[in-house]
């Protein structure tokens, strides 16, 4: 049943959405894993954000795809924690510090276990429209838990512009979705982070 | 709609030209295989899917095809809002400057001419600044309105003509109505583009304007509008109720209108430190290179039209 309200809610809300009233211009796609378990992370400016990158995805995959999503928010009210967790099948994710790392990632994990594909944002917040900020640390424990998952870093522009955090208006705007090369973990947390802090400015500047 | 047997003579015509392109495109790459034709390749491509399009357009239903058109403005005016500096502010105006869209080319559907010709430049020019106003943020204001009035005027009025060519009737083009003279603008415009780009490349060495687009020569412009006037006298008789000498005069003005309307675009783009206004049509660009003549040309000819014939 969920299955079904998925792939409606995906087939004639989503991709249409995305198709006509924002438009799309996707680099080096084939870049995107087609299988899990993989990460996919990048830089969060709307709720749209989301929606975009799983339109990414052929229909066969939407149910494999994670995103993670902050559980003050998307649990806030029942229809929202139902639409969330069932239709969208976010992972619910505790932003508090005082939680331990490790325990906040356990879900995840559990879900790489399980050959999904996870959508992860390490900027924390959609924060200010269109402005890149550094990726928080936590993601880079993950990749330690995971070395030989790729972890694929995404940049995308202009959704910010279309339906920033506190909007609720919807303007079309064109979207850059700039897909770079899988990271791995190979050594130590803070190059990891470096690495892709790297990859994700490397691809912020292919516009233009 | 009756479909007149010239518009398909002509468009039989372009498909035989297309098809000679793709071939001669496939000698040169068997006959140089280390050359890289990629990009010709990708173009030509492009072209047989907006020529299909086009066609399907046109040979459509009057309803069907203006709808085509304001598909085509709504791209060709995403694509510009999103090329731009737009001021968070402004996300209220931008989405009315949207709504013009629907707006304008129900003027059309209804043919109501007087309205169609001064609803973005009157009524969205002095409604705009006051939903600006409304939201109040005063830094930027007037660079503000300014850019994104120009965006509707050449995305929505301009463009719009088409769609006003199409509804104009058969009462003053016996040869086939309104879908003929776009079909004939359209045709001619797009051929000017090519032939400026060919001359240019072949001959061209003085430059006309190097500080806004180095690409353009003397010989381009020239050859360009030559070849244009020529295509204007032997399908204008075809195609619209002119005779050869007025074909002659209206290709003069489409060659001419069609090349501003290029180095306008390219003027904007180099403001805005770009190259491609987008990446939609493999090869072109955005939607904004392929239209940019398309839009100067539009309502001159409209003009020429209602002056000379209706």
């Amino acid at each position: 049943m969920n299955t079904l309200l998925r792939w409606l809610f995906f087939n004639l809300l989503i991709r249409p959405l995305v198709l006509i009233v924002l438009g799309l211009n996707v680099r080096r796609r084939d870049l995107l894993p087609t299988k899990g378990p993989a990460v996919v992370v990048a830089n969060h400016n709307s709720h749209l954000d989301t929606m975009v990158l799983m339109t990414l995805f052929p229909n066969n995959l939407l149910g494999k795809i994670r995103p993670v999503a902050a559980i003050d928010y998307f649990f806030a009210n029942r229809w929202i924690r139902w639409f969330a967790s069932e239709i969208v099948r976010i992972i619910p994710f505790e932003r508090r510090k005082n939680v331990d790392a490790g325990d906040r990632f356990e879900a995840v994990s559990a879900a790489l276990e399980n050959d999904e594909i996870v959508i992860f944002f390490p900027e924390g917040t959609r924060g200010e429209p269109e402005a890149l900020s550094e990726f928080k640390k936590g993601i880079s424990h993950l990749a330690e838990r995971h070395p030989h998952v790729p972890i694929i870093p995404v940049f995308m522009h202009g959704l910010g512009k279309a339906l920033p955090a506190g909007e609720a208006l919807l303007v079309p705007f064109f979207c850059d979705v700039f897909v770079g090369t899988p990271q791995y973990f190979e050594c130590t947390r803070n190059e990891f982070m470096d690495n892709l802090n790297a990859a994700m400015c490397e691809l912020a500047g292919g516009i233009n | 709609m009756n479909i007149h047997p010239n518009l398909i003579y002509s468009m039989s015509g372009i498909i035989g030209f297309l098809v000679l392109s793709t071939a001669t495109n496939g000698i040169l790459k068997w006959r140089f295989p280390t050359r890289n034709f990629n990009e010709v390749s990708q173009r030509i491509k492009s072209w047989w899917i907006l020529a299909g399009l086009f066609f399907l357009a046109l040979l459509s239903t009057q309803k069907i095809a203006i709808v085509f058109f304001g598909l085509i403005s709504f791209l060709a005016l995403k694509e510009y809002f999103s090329i731009i500096e737009t001021r968070r502010a402004d996300r209220r105006v931008l989405f009315w400057a949207y709504l013009a869209i629907p707006l304008q080319y129900s003027l059309v559907w209804y043919e109501w001419y007087n309205m169609f010709i001064i609803f973005v430049p009157v009524y969205m020019f002095l409604f705009l600044p006051l939903r600006m106003v409304l939201i109040g943020d005063t830094d930027g204001f007037l660079k503000s309105i300014g850019t994104i009035q120009w965006g509707l005027m050449m995305m929505v009025f301009c463009l719009g003509h088409y769609a006003y060519l199409l509804v104009l009737g058969s009462d003053g083009n016996p040869n086939g109505g309104g879908p003929a003279l776009v079909l004939f603008l359209v045709m001619t415009t797009q051929l000017n583009d090519v032939a400026q780009f060919l001359w240019g490349k072949t001959l061209g060495k003085r430059k006309i304007i190097p500080k806004v687009s180095p690409g353009k020569t003397w010989a381009g412009m020239i050859g360009g509008v030559a070849t244009t006037t020529l295509l204007s006298c032997a399908v204008g008789p075809f195609l619209t109720p002119m005779s050869w000498q007025m074909s002659l005069f209206a290709g003069l003005l489409i060659g001419l209108c069609g090349f501003i309307g290029d180095v306008v675009m390219s003027a904007v783009k180099r403001d805005l430190g770009i190259k491609d206004s987008g990446a939609l049509i493999p090869g072109h660009g955005g939607v904004l290179d392929r239209v940019d003549s398309l839009m100067y040309t539009a309502p001159v000819f409209l003009h020429f039209m209602l002056y000379f014939y209706y």
